[in-house]
């Protein structure tokens, strides 16, 4: 690039987002990634310089006030987030999905001043899907959306909401009415001025431990016409599932980056201090390498895949579709615990340590909670039972 | 009769929160409880009263909104 150019993207606007992430990431995530998991705070730093850097309105489309960042954008940014605090990459991450699902599925008059308002102000998007008594299963729900003139109001008892204290709005899944079942759900806007949040319990865990995620009971207070129009069956499976899987993976396809990076150097030392001898751990390295490319192939195909649905106007629904999402994140969360595993195993002891350089703690712990972020088992039982429907090829 | 049969598959798999012998036609199977777990335990079982196969393009979910979508896709299927 010459330097005219360079002038020229300076004055055209804002630095492309990629620049933006890393710049956010290397200079301020980093920072304060290893107080953030000592003391499971929210990453207040990071999260207000991705505010700065108009990054957590990226996803709103230019028409709304965003930068109309595709979901493989998004990907590129939670990575870079990731490689540097996974915590700050999965708030980002979540963010995202429920600015996307807005997107695709809230046209109405009243949802889309919200997601102006969204981007304007840089606000931060919660989700409260969980619930006591549904057995972990999100696509049901106790609770329910009793509407009253233009009121609506619920109460939810959730055993997780992730940075719920810290965000702006919380998008809330309760049965439509309290005459519907259990399986027939709409999500509920709802502003936090709105929200009364009553914490029940702490989050106290091995890892992803800025996300501070702890339980709640929820009472919330909203207009009607913060109901997304859409049936939350739809919401779900098209985009907040699909998309959700795709920014959780490049959250950890980041934790793997950072994990991969250490054996990197860690190997490189040994090199130097035998020129003209490979170090034992280069062979692992390689083989670790190889993984790698795999896991950043699957994430960024998945997201390729549905931009294209968005782009061609595709009902994204299908059993295939599904499947391969699903398969995404389950192997994804697999790929993560392996990786950061290799290059435990190529820096030995040095990767054992908490401190040091080399020190792979943090990554571990964070790493393994994927399989369980949505367990592993459930998404696999729910591929089981499409399998049976499913006739075409993956 | 294949309507009989489509609410008697509805009844045992459907695991709707109504009597699926009384539901509208036209209603909404998904706003009665019918989950995307159930749908496909009623496709199995209309495959086999039916003698036969959803192919990819039928597997939607909009298939099995209602009980006249599911007789329309059997009537594609040469039922």
């Amino acid at each position: 690039m010459s330097l005219l150019d360079e002038r020229n993207a300076e004055t055209d606007g804002p630095p492309p987002l990629r620049e933006r992430a890393e710049s956010v990431g290397r200079d301020i995530a980093a920072q304060w990634a290893d107080e953030v998991d000592r003391d499971a705070r929210f990453p207040h730093e990071a999260v207000a310089a991705l505010r700065a850097h108009k990054l957590l309105s990226c996803g709103v489309p230019p028409e709304h006030g965003g930068a109309g960042a595709s979901l493989g954008e998004l990907c590129e940014i939670t990575r870079i987030l990731g490689r540097y605090c996974a915590s700050t990459a999965m708030v980002f991450a979540m963010h995202q999905t429920q600015i996307v699902s807005l997107v695709h599925h809230a046209d109405s008059a009243a949802m889309v001043d919200f997601v102006r308002d969204v981007a304007s102000r840089e606000l931060l998007l919660a989700s409260a899907t969980t619930e006591l008594g549904t057995g972990g299963d999100v696509r049901r729900s106790v609770c329910a959306a009793r509407v009253d003139g233009d009121t609506v109001t619920l109460r939810k008892n959730t055993p997780v909401v992730s940075y719920g204290e810290y965000a702006d709005a919380v998008l809330v899944t309760a049965r439509r009415t309290e005459d519907n079942p259990a399986s027939d759900q709409v999500l509920v806007v709802c502003r936090r001025d709105d929200v009364t949040l009553e914490r029940t319990g702490d989050w106290n865990t091995l890892g992803m431990r800025g996300t501070c995620s702890p339980g709640f009971v929820l009472e919330a207070r909203s207009s009607a016409d913060m109901i997304v129009p859409a049936s939350y069956a739809d919401i779900s499976s098209r985009t907040m599932l699909p998309v959700s899987h795709c920014v959780w993976s490049a959250a950890w396809l980041g934790i793997a980056d950072a994990a991969i990076d250490k054996a990197r150097s860690f190997v490189r030392a040994a090199g130097r201090k035998q020129p003209g001898v490979t170090p034992p751990g280069a062979l692992r390295l390689a083989e670790a390498a190889g993984v790698l490319q795999q896991f950043s192939d699957l994430v960024f195909a998945s997201a390729a895949r549905f931009d294209a649905t968005i782009v061609e106007h595709e009902n994204p629904s299908g059993l295939g579709f599904s499947l391969a999402m699903n398969n995404l994140k389950v192997t994804a969360s697999t790929l993560v615990v392996e990786l950061v595993t290799k290059a435990l195993l190529i820096c030995g002891i040095a990767g054992y340590r908490e401190d040091g350089p080399y020190s792979l703690g943090r990554h571990m712990r964070d790493a393994l909670g994927a399989a369980v972020m949505v367990n592993n088992d459930r998404i696999m039982a729910n591929s089981a039972q499409m399998s049976l429907a499913y006739r075409g090829t993956i | 009769m294949t309507e009989q049969a489509i609410r008697k598959i509805l009844g045992e798999h459907g695991r709707l929160s109504v009597d699926s012998t009384a539901v509208e036609r036209s209603a909404d199977l998904y706003e009665l409880g019918l989950t995307s777990h159930a749908s496909v335990n009623v496709m199995l079982a209309l495959e086999d009263a039916f003698d036969v196969e959803f192919p990819d393009e039928l597997l939607r979910k909009s298939t099995f909104a209602s009980v006249d979508a599911i007789h329309a896709a059997l009537t594609e299927l040469g039922v």
